[in-house]
Parts: structure tokens; C-alpha cells; sequence
């Protein structure tokens, strides 16, 4: 066994490669060795959970959708346009199935790998840096989140839901949204110390599943609650999609996909010292 | 690059109000097997986080393999090899999986872990586990795939936070076994342990902690022959009639120590001041003697035992 010599360059001369470069002690260019991971940990875990948080939004559908919208009629999309009510429901569930894959992940694993796998001190024993296991853990939510948003379009799509080929920007921007919650979801979780404090993520995301235009349009609101609401990422996430679903593409948009940019940014940041702060103490 | 792996000088850690490390200096040299030996809470697991490069020193120089680990964490660790006192394997993986996804942070290739992996685990005597979860393995076997882990990316220096705490005396010397062969191949061994018996048969030099601070430094032989006599008898009258003899067992003695269950009586040759302690009409319900230890230095440096 050549434990000393023979190979002993790669490991270390790998990590020489990134000297001098920006954020050397926080970063060795590796986020995709810790998703590597989590498809290992994947291939052995039980898939009921991963498709538990993609049926939700799907049930949604159906219920209010097919259910509620026979009696509602239609409505009326930005435009001014009719809309079923199936069709102005569905984009927000999108939206919110992104929203669902990215914080499940985000929070309830991540909560766990913390404070009782110990994965990220393990991973941070490695030449691995605080920003890589925060970007591979935040890019593995992200994924899940990318993925239930591929398959609830998936499932709509043959409903008719989609009116525009802009529709097909839904998935990339559902992806966005996913990267924001998951980003700003393991930023949260890092500085919950109980599963108490777990459920109240819980006691957040319902009330802005429920308010945030999902199922009615928030002009029947009040207007200083507008504007809270408005400041909510479900309803960012949400107007985006509905637009890009339904085709109305406005300077609005972009107002959301820079929010979403600023709080996956923010996120990353606020993850990263929390990670050097918890486990590099 | 020098042969020294680690140079700590005034080393300190502190949290809050509690001075964890209290200022400490010591070399370590390639290729040579070192100790940090002490009771819980001496500052021991400390010193190795920094040694580790995941903990920020509060003040004091510390140099790992020539660099300063506040500038190169990521490129020093990729030198070392951690075994964490609670093993941390990845429970959600399986044997297989822990050592080839733990040499993937390190970003070596699929061409070089799959025969590593091999070896790792014949090194750990777990190719029959391979496809086993962590939580199959029994705690012998867990600690060997914890250190199987911390060579896969065939490090220089290897860190042992309490090796063999919590296992039985078999998968101890299994595990010390490895760790000879580890040391035979020129790998240098950094081993905290509150066992004296595994510092002897483990360190050729190590630092005695309490603490926070270094109460001796050298070789176990040096440290023994230093701070304790050649032999102990050790000697038990009964909880309450211990004390009474001390007056008396003073005088037979280089030294005494008086512990709640026994007294230990230190001299050059024990089986003599035996039978002096009959003589002189002492009967202790149980004597026996025994060479000096580490525990015996460790004892007549703090007055307190490592194990309380």
C-alpha cells in the first residue's frame, strides 16, 4: 500500500491549483461533489417522500381547478383576457411546487444533515469550503424543486392550461424560484436550534400558500395588504409564472426574476457565514 | 518543505469566557507518532479542530505543513486525514458509498478512488460490508471505516480524536494494529486519548493536558522515569482505614498518593516494600504491585486521575 508516496500529490496538488484564488478558505470549486452525494444518499432513501411533495400541488389542481372552477366560470388574466379558472390557478402551483421541493429540502433535511447527521462537519473536514457544501446543498433543493416543476408541467400541459409558448419559460423560472427558497430555506434553518422552531417555517409557508393570488387575485385585498403581500416571494414566484403562462410579458417580470436573484444571493451569503460560524467555531 | 507538521507557538482558543486552550507550544515531526493525553475537557478535542484546520485560533502562531490554516484551510486539509471522535460517517450511505463520496470532496477522480476504495476497505477488513448501511456495523467496525475514511485521500498526517473510546478490548487492539501499520508506512499520527495504556503502546511523544495548559511533554518512558518511580504497590486497608496508614506508609516510600479506594505507595522496587508493609503489621485486604504508568505521572502532575 502506497499510503506516503506514490499518489500522494492528487488530493493536495488539486487543492494548490485553487491558491491565490478569491475566497481560497471558503471555496474549493466542489459544489457538485457534495450533489454527488445527495443522488447517493437518494438512490437508498425512500422515494414516498420525494413524491409526496410533488402530488400536493397536483391535488390542488384537481380540487379547485376541476372542482371549484366549474362553479366560479372564469376570470380575468392581466390582459384583461378570460381565463378558466384551472388555467389561473395552475401557474401558481407551479410556483408553489417549486416553492415545496426547494424548502423541503432546504429546511427538513438540511435541519437534520445539521444537528444530528453531522454531514457538514464531516464534509468540512475535507478540503471542502463553507460555500461549497452551502452551494451543493442549496443546488440539490434547488434540483428537487426543478423537478416537481418539470413534472407538474408535465401534468398540466395536456389540461390546456398553457395558453402561450412562453409557457415553456415556466420550468427555467420555477427552477429560479427554487433556488431563492432553497437558498434563503437552509439560511433560515441554520439558525433554528429545535424542531419547535421547525414547525414554524410551516406556520409562514401556509398563510402565503393560501394569500399570495394563489386562487384569487389579490385586488380584493385592501391595498396596505397588497403591498404586503406583494412583498412575499410566493407571490412574486407566482405572478411570474402566470405571466409567462399566460403570455403577458411586461416589465413586471423582471422586477421578479431580480427579486428572486437577490434573495438566492442573499441566501448563499447568509449560509455560508453560518456554516463558518457553526462548524469552523 | 520542512519536516515539521505542526508548530504551535502561545496557542490559544478561547469561547466566550472559557479559555478552552490556554496558550501552548509544541512541535510535531514528520513521520512521528504524537499525543495529546489528558481528562475530558483539558483542551484536547480543541487543540485538534485547530489542528484540523476547521477552528479559528483565538491568538498564538500555529503552522500545519508550513501554512498558516486561517489562510489555507481548504489546502491544508487535503494533507490531513480526520478520524472525529464520534465517527460522523454518513448514515444515509453505505460503507462503499462513505469512503467513495468522502475521497470525491476531495475532488479525486473515479479512476483513482475505485481501486483506493478497494484497498480502504481490506485495510479496514470490511470487504464484506461493502454494501452494508452504517448502522449494520458494529462500533469496531464503524470507527475502522472512519479511519478508512480519513486516508482516502492518502494523507501525510492522520488526527485521532479518542481512537478507541467506547469499544471493547478486542476491536482496541484490532484498531491499534492498523494504526502500527499506518505508522510502519510513515504516516504521522496525532492521537488525543484519555486511555494511558494507548498512549504507551501508541505515542513515541507526547504532551500531558489539564486545563488548558501542557503539564509535561516528552516520550511515555521519559515522562515515567521523570515523574514517577520505577514500580507502585498498591494497596487497599478498607474505605475508611486508608487514611490512617499514610502516616506510616510514608516513610517505606519515594512517595505516597492517597486515593478514596487505595493508596499508592511509589518506590524502586515494590515487591521489598511489600514486605516491608507486612512486617510492620500492615495487612491491606488487597495488595498488588505494578510497573509506573501514565496514569502514576499523570496523577503527580494534577493530583487527580484521568478517569474520574
Amino acid at each position: 500500500m502506497s499510503l506516503v508516496n506514490a499518489a500522494v500529490s492528487s488530493a493536495v496538488t488539486i487543492a494548490e491549483k485553487r491558491r491565490g484564488r478569491l475566497g481560497q478558505a471558503i471555496y474549493a470549486g466542489r459544489p457538485q461533489r457534495v450533489i454527488e452525494r445527495s443522488f447517493f444518499a437518494l438512490k437508498s432513501s425512500t422515494w414516498l417522500g420525494v413524491v409526496s411533495g410533488f402530488v400536493e400541488p397536483v391535488f390542488y389542481l384537481l380540487a379547485f381547478g376541476l372542482g371549484v372552477g366549474q362553479i366560479i366560470g372564469n376570470m380575468t388574466d392581466g390582459a384583461g383576457n378570460p381565463v378558466s379558472y384551472t388555467a389561473y390557478i395552475a401557474p401558481a402551483l407551479l410556483a408553489t411546487s417549486a416553492m415545496n421541493g426547494a424548502i423541503y429540502d432546504s429546511t427538513w433535511n438540511v435541519y437534520f444533515k445539521m444537528h444530528f447527521a453531522k454531514l457538514y462537519q464531516t464534509m468540512l473536514h475535507t478540503s471542502l469550503g463553507s460555500l461549497d457544501v452551502a452551494m451543493g446543498e442549496i443546488g440539490w433543493a434547488l434540483l428537487r424543486g426543478a423537478i416537481y416543476a418539470i413534472g407538474f408541467m408535465a401534468v398540466v400541459t395536456p389540461m390546456g392550461v398553457v395558453t402561450s409558448w412562453y409557457g415553456l419559460l415556466a420550468i427555467p423560472a420555477a427552477t429560479l424560484i427554487a433556488f431563492g427558497f432553497a437558498s434563503v430555506g437552509m439560511a433560515v434553518t441554520s439558525y433554528l436550534k429545535s424542531l419547535q422552531q421547525m414547525n414554524w417555517v410551516n406556520f409562514f409557508l401556509l398563510p402565503m400558500f393560501m394569500f399570495s393570488g394563489t386562487f384569487f387575485p389579490i385586488s380584493l385585498y385592501p391595498e396596505p395588504i397588497q403591498y404586503v403581500v406583494m412583498a412575499l416571494p410566493l407571490w412574486q414566484g407566482v405572478e411570474m409564472i402566470r405571466g409567462l403562462m399566460l403570455g403577458i410579458i411586461d416589465g413586471a417580470l423582471f422586477v421578479h426574476i431580480a427579486y428572486f436573484l437577490l434573495m438566492t444571493i442573499a441566501g448563499l451569503i447568509f449560509t455560508t457565514r453560518r456554516l463558518t460560524a457553526l462548524f469552523m467555531r | 518543505m520542512t519536516s515539521d507538521m505542526i508548530i504551535a507557538k502561545d496557542l490559544k482558543k478561547v469561547y466566550g469566557d472559557f479559555v478552552a486552550v490556554d496558550g501552548i507550544n509544541f512541535t510535531v515531526k514528520q513521520g512521528e507518532s504524537f499525543g495529546l493525553l489528558g481528562p475530558n475537557g483539558a483542551g484536547k478535542s480543541t487543540t485538534m479542530k485547530m489542528i484540523s484546520s476547521v477552528s479559528k485560533r483565538s491568538s498564538g502562531e500555529l503552522t500545519i505543513l508550513g501554512k498558516d490554516p486561517d489562510k489555507f484551510g481548504p489546502e491544508i486539509r487535503a494533507h490531513l486525514g480526520v478520524v472525529p471522535q464520534k465517527d460522523m460517517l454518513d448514515r444515509e450511505l453505505k460503507t462503499w458509498e462513505n469512503l467513495y463520496t468522502y475521497g470525491r470532496f476531495f475532488g479525486l477522480s473515479r479512476k483513482f478512488l475505485k481501486p483506493k476504495v478497494e484497498e480502504l476497505l481490506a485495510f479496514a477488513q470490511l470487504e464484506e460490508k461493502r454494501n452494508d448501511k452504517v448502522e449494520e456495523l458494529s462500533g469496531g467496525m464503524q470507527r475502522r471505516l472512519a479511519i478508512a475514511r480519513g486516508l482516502v485521500n492518502e494523507p501525510e498526517m492522520l488526527l485521532l480524536d479518542e481512537p478507541t473510546t467506547g469499544l471493547d478490548p478486542q476491536a482496541r487492539h484490532i484498531l491499534w494494529d492498523r494504526l502500527f501499520r499506518l505508522k510502519e508506512q510513515g504516516v504521522t499520527l496525532v492521537i488525543t486519548t484519555h486511555y494511558m495504556d494507548e498512549a504507551e503502546q501508541l505515542c513515541d511523544r507526547l504532551i500531558v493536558m489539564d486545563k488548558g495548559k501542557i503539564m509535561a511533554e516528552g516520550s511515555p518512558a521519559e515522562l515515567i522515569k521523570k515523574y514517577s518511580s520505577k514500580e507502585v504497590v498498591e494497596v487497599r486497608f478498607g474505605t475508611d482505614k486508608n487514611a490512617q496508614f499514610a502516616d506510616q506508609l510514608k516513610k517505606l516510600a519515594d512517595r505516597i498518593e492517597v486515593l478514596p479506594d487505595r493508596i499508592l505507595v511509589y518506590t524502586s522496587h515494590g515487591e521489598q516494600t511489600l514486605e516491608k508493609i507486612s512486617a510492620q503489621g500492615m495487612n491491606p485486604v488487597t495488595s498488588l504491585v505494578r510497573r509506573s504508568s501514565l496514569e502514576d505521572v499523570f496523577l503527580r502532575l494534577t493530583g487527580r486521575t484521568l478517569v474520574d
